[in-house]
Order: C-alpha cells, then structure tokens, then sequence
C-alpha cells in the first residue's frame, strides 16, 4: 500500500505482493466467484466454490445465529463521546457520524437477549464495518453491560468479534476497554455464566488481548485472522518472512490457541450444542 | 504565563481555521470549546512538552526497573522462567523487601548496552514474560504479598514466535490474574506504557505514573503510520492522543503523578528511586487500610468504570 512505502520501502518490496486492485464486495477474494446479494446473503456469506468466508454485518449475523424474532437489543442508545477531541486527517466526531450513516449502527458493537435453539442467552456482536470494528468506549461499555445482563439473566454470553483492535482515536481511554471487558468476564466467570467467545476475521490487537482470549470456549471461523501484532507489523518489525498461514484460525489451533475451527453453516448448532451443554440455567 | 496561554490559544486557533475539513457550525463550535478553555489550557501540556515527555520517558539513561530494584528493595531474589518453555528476559520477576516488608515486584526490563539491549529484546515481552508474571502474581496471593509492577515496554514483541506462543490470549490471561488478586496492588509507568503489553501488568488497585512517563494505546509512530499514512507524522500523532501522565490522570485512567528529580528520572536515578520509593509505600499504606474482602471488588469497579460515554 502506498502509506506503507513511506514507512519501510526494501520490506515491502521484499515481502510483500502489490496490493491487488479493489475487488467488489461480492467477489471472493480467493476463488473469483461472483454472487449477487441474495445469494450470497442465502449461503450465510459463505462462497459455494471455495469455502471462503465473507464478512458478515453484526444484524445479519444475530439473524443468521438467533431464533426468529427471540433478539431484543439492548443499550441501543450508547454513543461514543470525544474526550480528547481528536483529529487527524478528519475529526473523529465526523468519522463516528459517517460509520453512523454507512452502518446504521451507534458503535461496532451491538448487544442484546436472543434465543439459539429455544435456548437463552445473550448476544455481543461486533461489526468490521464501524470503524473497522474498533474497541473504545461504548464497546467496552456495551460488552460489559452484556455481561451483566448475562448474569442477572443467569444465562450464558455469546460473543463475536470482528475487530482490528482498539480505536486509537480515544488514546488510552481505548486502552483501559481491555482491563474493564476482563473485569467484565471474572464477575461473569464469578456468576457461573459462560462466555463462549466466536473469532471472526479479524480478531486482532486489543481485542485478542482482552475478553475474545477469556472464553471458556474459543472458537473461530475457518480463515480468520487472529493475532496480537498484524502481519505488517510483524514483517517490518522482525525483517522475518512470515509463515503463508501466519495468525490465522487454522495455525492458531495447530498451537492449541482456540477449541475449534467452526464452518458458518454449523455455528448455529455448535453455538446451540455449547448452550445445552454449559446449561442455560446458569 | 498569561502570554504562554494566548501563544498557545492562537497557535490551536490557527490550526483549527486550516482544516478545511471543518465546517462553519463545526468550527464555531470548537472556537466556542477553545475559549472555554482557556483557563484550563494553562495547565495542560503543549504539543511540544507532549514531545518532550515522549523523549524522556525513552531515554537511553532513564531507569530502568533493576535500577529501582537495586535502590529501593533488600534481600531481592529473581524468580526465572515460565515453568514451561523458556525464561524471558524482556521482564523480570521475583521477591524483596520494601522498607522490611516482602513484596512480589514485576516490571519490564530494557538493557543499557547493544549486548543487553537484545539480551532484554528492547524491553518487548514474549507470552513467555507475561506466563513468569501470572506465576509470580500466584506467589503473591499464596503469601499475601502486596505485588507492585513497573511498566516500561514499547509494547508486547510483535514476531512470529511471539504470535504462535500466543501473545494475544497471554495479555489477556495476565490481566484476569490481576483482576482475581486479593493482595494489595500498585502498579507505576516508569516510562512507555505502550499499549497491550504495558496493560498485561497494570491492572492494579493504585496506577501512578512517573511525570515524565507516557502510557498510550499505540506508540506516537505506529499511530502516525495508520491515522497520517507517514511514520514521520509522530509528533503530530503524539499530540493528538495526548500519552501524557497530566492527560491519563485529567481522563480517569491513573490516581496519581510521581515527581521526577528536575530535567527527568535520569538525571539523578538515586532521587528518582527515593521518589518512587515513598510514593509507592504511599500506595500501599492507603491500601492497607482497606479491607481485604474490598479490594478486589473495589479493583474491578474501577475499571469496570472507565471510558467516556456521550
């Protein structure tokens, strides 16, 4: 990418490929396939060639997971404030109204009651799309409260994430969502509730660091990304050539990081076979 | 000072009527902010002792932990290894006496020379680090060991080794270990708090920084390279997410400032661990008087309530 050519010109040029040209959205990045929204929306964003995985929206995603009509939302109304008054090429203030009006959503996270298979719990679904799924304030907020109500409930919390990190744009305040989400998940822990936490691409940074890794269950989607440091990160910190399956689902679980690899089309019933097996009674 | 403030006022106003980006209502709205402030800016740093502070806190001869160690603790013994794959040098581990009571100490080490320097991986943990940590946090619990922790990393080394380790789920783990401690906790920032991996052993009862310490969510660099597109925009990244100790504690996120010796801790290493000392006895004896049972509940509540909402 052209930023990055400022930063490190022999590492790009040595590692990494030209970026390729920006592919519609509903073309697989792996196998070319095309597919019309429909389509696409009907086989759960998954690609019928080659198994890739699209990402999915955080209301398409509680869709494709709860019971019809069973997910009530909660704290809808949070909304990020702007405590250092950021800007850099653009005010954060302008940047959180634009992911407003593209996404539909107050933050990357939205929480709330659902039903998988008749069987309660609660939902903490993350969205790449709102500022590539970053961490701050009200995500924080929003996955705490989650937890709460997992508790009050006495049911177990479902959470995906799908997230680059924290939100640099709230400095340390972002920093502090990790120490406050584990907070979060030991009183739930404490409660007897479960956390079964679902990675999706990607699941890197703060995010990997915080209550994603907490679960008493991890699982991930096949191909995600998941890794504290990102690859170009990595590839420009150590001058190393990275492994081709470097952080993601697949090298995660030969290291024994994560329970399961789950394809889109069975997370339902696994999601419903945990929610039987860790008792939704708490 | 009057005048430092108007300088300082104008120089944020000229910034702002450059940024075309900013509409009519939007400007008149942070014009109207900026005045409200201008009491205030007095007090706060500028962009330019923002820097300063930036620089100080990774000097060559700050103080590092061992350099504390050795002037504030007797009878220290280093804890070695994981009790699972290797020992990480990047941070040391073990158990002294702070004015004749046993504390578990944690803390980031850098090295002084290039030898030391790779030997300590720049002060970059591995899972490996954070794994000798959760150990140590379980000796302090099974004795009753207040624990303090001095955090100095640019932040959790990010390579290939460290990822397959599981650097990520390391983080993590590490903070829950501190989240469920029923011993008195005291961390410090003794000079970068660079994200994730300074926060791995900063979930504390009391957080102090030093004055010329920074605690951030990315480094000024890192942070210029992604929000600027150019890694030499660090200044400017630096100012705008504001690392600074007067800034953490203004938001909520430390309970209180260390004094430096005059011209920073590595002017005079053996007043600055004088200073560190008493505030981090400080610490502790206010925590004393706070129930066990309170503690940790107290502990969670805090950064449980963390954040800026609107």
């Amino acid at each position: 990418m052209a930023e990055a050519s400022k930063i490190d010109v022999s590492i790009e040029h040595k590692h990494a490929p030209e970026p390729p040209a920006k592919k519609h959205p509903n073309t697989c990045p792996t196998c070319g396939s095309h597919y019309r929204d429909d389509e696409l929306d009907a086989a759960l964003r998954v690609c019928g060639q080659c198994g890739h995985h699209f990402p999915v929206k955080a209301r398409r995603r509680i869709e494709q997971l709860a019971d019809q009509g069973s997910f009530v939302e909660e704290a809808a109304d949070l909304r990020s404030a702007d405590p250092l008054s950021f800007f850099d090429l653009k005010p954060y203030k302008e940047r959180l109204a634009e992911a407003e009006i593209a996404t539909g959503l107050g933050d990357a996270m939205v929480i709330g009651a659902a039903a998988i298979e008749e069987l309660p719990c609660r939902l903490a679904v993350m969205d790449f799309s709102f500022m590539g799924g970053s961490m701050g304030s009200v995500t924080g907020e929003k996955f705490a409260r989650a937890c709460e109500s997992a508790t009050a409930a006495g049911v177990p919390l479902v959470s995906i994430s799908a997230s680059g990190g924290a939100r640099m744009q709230e400095g340390i305040l972002a920093l502090m969502q990790l120490p406050k989400t584990v907070c979060a998940v030991e009183e739930l822990h404490e409660s007897g509730c479960a956390l079964i936490s679902v990675m999706a691409h990607p699941t890197t940074g703060g995010l990997l660091a915080s209550f994603a890794s907490l679960g008493d269950v991890l699982l991930a989607e096949p191909g995600a990304l998941m890794s504290f440091a990102g690859p170009r990160v990595v590839a420009q910190t150590t001058r190393e050539k990275l492994p081709d399956d470097f952080g993601l689902a697949e090298s995660n679980l030969r290291f024994g990081h994560v329970d399961a690899i789950v394809p889109r089309p069975e997370l339902r019933s696994t999601l419903a076979r945990l929610l039987r097996l860790f008792g939704a009674g708490g | 000072m009057t005048n430092d403030a108007e300088i300082r006022l104008r120089d944020r106003l000229s910034k702002l009527s450059g940024l075309d980006l900013l509409r009519g209502a939007r400007l008149s709205g942070e014009l109207e902010r900026l005045k409200r402030q201008i009491d205030r800016i007095e007090a706060e740093p500028t962009d330019e002792e923002i820097w300063t502070k930036v620089e100080l806190a990774r000097h060559e001869n700050r103080p590092y932990t061992l350099d504390y160690v050795e002037r504030l603790l007797d009878d220290w013994f280093e804890f070695h290894g994981d009790r699972g794959r290797a020992d990480d040098f990047a941070l040391v581990a073990g158990i002294g006496k702070l004015n004749g009571r046993t504390i578990a100490l944690i803390g980031h080490q850098k090295g002084r020379d290039i030898k030391e320097r790779t030997k300590r991986n720049f002060g970059m943990a591995y899972p490996e680090g954070y794994r000798k940590a959760m150990r140590v946090m379980e000796i302090a619990e099974r004795h009753g060991f207040p624990l303090a922790t001095l955090v100095d990393t640019p932040g959790a080394y990010p390579g290939v080794a460290a990822e397959q380790h599981g650097q990520g789920g390391a983080i993590a783990r590490s903070q829950a270990a501190m989240a469920k401690l029923r011993v008195p906790t005291v961390a410090c920032i003794i000079g970068e708090g660079g994200s994730g991996g300074a926060v791995a052993i900063a979930l504390a009862d009391t957080v102090l920084m030093q004055e010329n310490a920074i605690y951030s969510v990315i480094s000024p660099e890192g942070c210029a390279a992604i929000l600027w597109r150019d890694a030499g925009e660090r200044q400017k990244a630096a100012a705008a997410f504001k690392p600074d100790a007067a800034h953490c504690l203004e938001l909520g996120v430390i309970d209180g400032i260390v004094p430096e010796p005059a011209g920073g801790a590595h002017q005079s290493p053996d007043e600055a661990a004088r200073l560190l000392g008493a505030a981090l006895a400080d610490a502790f004896e206010a925590l004393d008087d706070i129930p066990q049972a309170e503690l940790r509940t107290r502990r969670r509540h805090k950064f449980r309530s963390m954040g800026v909402l609107a």
